[in-house]
């Protein structure tokens, strides 16, 4: 389905993002495994990848620093010629309630979560437009609709990706690129796996289907997304969340 | 510089599917060629691979006429 495609995941190495990687490497697209921290990691999700016949490459970068994504981008870009599908993935937590909240805190989680997506899809958006074609997927949060105490920096990170989606979409639509976001709601990582069994159960309450997804569920919707079946889709936000918003 | 407007003519026909003959050194891209912003950002980058050379985005917003992206090359190459 995505033969012959090259795709750009940031935040690659673990939880949603490894998942993404893999799901789109299963369905035959070439893989740009994006990670920050751990090396091991990363180099484990682009030998499954390569294990399923795919080419990956796996590059660090922090996607908070411009400079970065710039070298990202361009080291994509020269070793498989073009980008087709960028996942704008990476994503990181630093909670407390606003009054306890540091400023560095606020400005960590709004760089790596928002900025990010700004300096990755400006960086890609010249050689997309080139091409005429391009998909770019924004992970955003059930959270960035609903709101959630003790996580205003990552509340307003996530709920700023749905309102820089749906600009990016007016602007980028006359030259066959699509921007999408995917709304993903409790979803089994590592970001999950730390709250205690009283937060989870009050969780599952809200969740009509009574369960936390799993990184598949989240990565099948973006390889849809991604896919030529919606191609007639821009500026949408897809909640994967098991009907927490409706 | 006739060769360099000639150039740029050939560029902007393609790009922008307009007649030959309304591209003076004084049209310009916004109101005389009904190009849209996006367009002259995407003029500039054609330019940009011609010409092989680099155009700021601080300089690319002050090019509003053919003569504009004229004079640019020109004095940059």
């Amino acid at each position: 389905m995505l033969n012959s495609k090259v795709a750009i995941v940031t935040g690659a190495s673990r939880g949603i993002g490894k998942e993404i990687a893999l799901t789109l490497a299963e369905s035959g697209a070439n893989v740009v495994i994006n990670y920050v921290g751990n090396q091991e990691r990363a180099e484990e999700v682009a030998r499954q990848i390569r294990e399923m016949g795919r080419e990956a490459l796996v590059i660090q970068a922090d996607v908070s620093d411009s400079k970065q994504v710039d070298n990202l981008i361009s080291t994509a870009l020269s070793h498989f010629g073009k980008v087709d599908i960028l996942v704008n993935n990476a994503g990181i937590t630093r909670d407390n309630l606003i009054m306890r909240m540091k400023e560095e805190d606020w400005d960590k989680v709004i760089a790596t979560n928002l900025k990010s997506v700004f300096l990755l899809s400006k960086a890609i958006s010249r050689p997309m437009m080139k091409q005429r074609y391009g998909r770019i997927i924004n992970i955003s949060s059930v959270v960035g609709v609903l709101g959630n105490p003790g996580q205003a920096n990552y509340v307003a990170a996530k709920s700023g990706v749905i309102g820089l989606t749906k600009t990016l979409a007016r602007e980028l639509a006359t030259r066959g690129i699509t921007v999408n976001a995917v709304a993903p709601g409790y979803i089994e990582t590592d970001m999950t796996t730390n709250l205690s069994e009283d937060v989870k159960s009050k969780l599952l309450d809200q969740i009509p289907l009574a369960r936390l997804g799993t990184p598949k569920d989240v990565a099948n919707v973006v390889k849809f997304l991604v896919s030529d079946q919606a191609s007639y889709m821009t500026g949408q936000v897809l909640h994967v969340d098991g009907g927490m918003v409706m | 510089m006739a060769d360099i407007f000639e150039r740029v003519k050939k560029i902007i026909v393609d790009r922008l599917d307009v007649e030959e003959e309304k591209i003076t050194m004084e049209a310009s891209f916004k109101d005389d060629l009904g190009a849209d912003s996006l367009d002259i950002v995407e003029l500039v980058m054609e330019l940009e691979d011609e010409f092989d050379m680099e155009i700021d985005d601080e300089d690319a917003e002050k090019i509003s006429t053919v003569g504009d992206a004229v004079e640019y090359i020109k004095s940059h190459q």
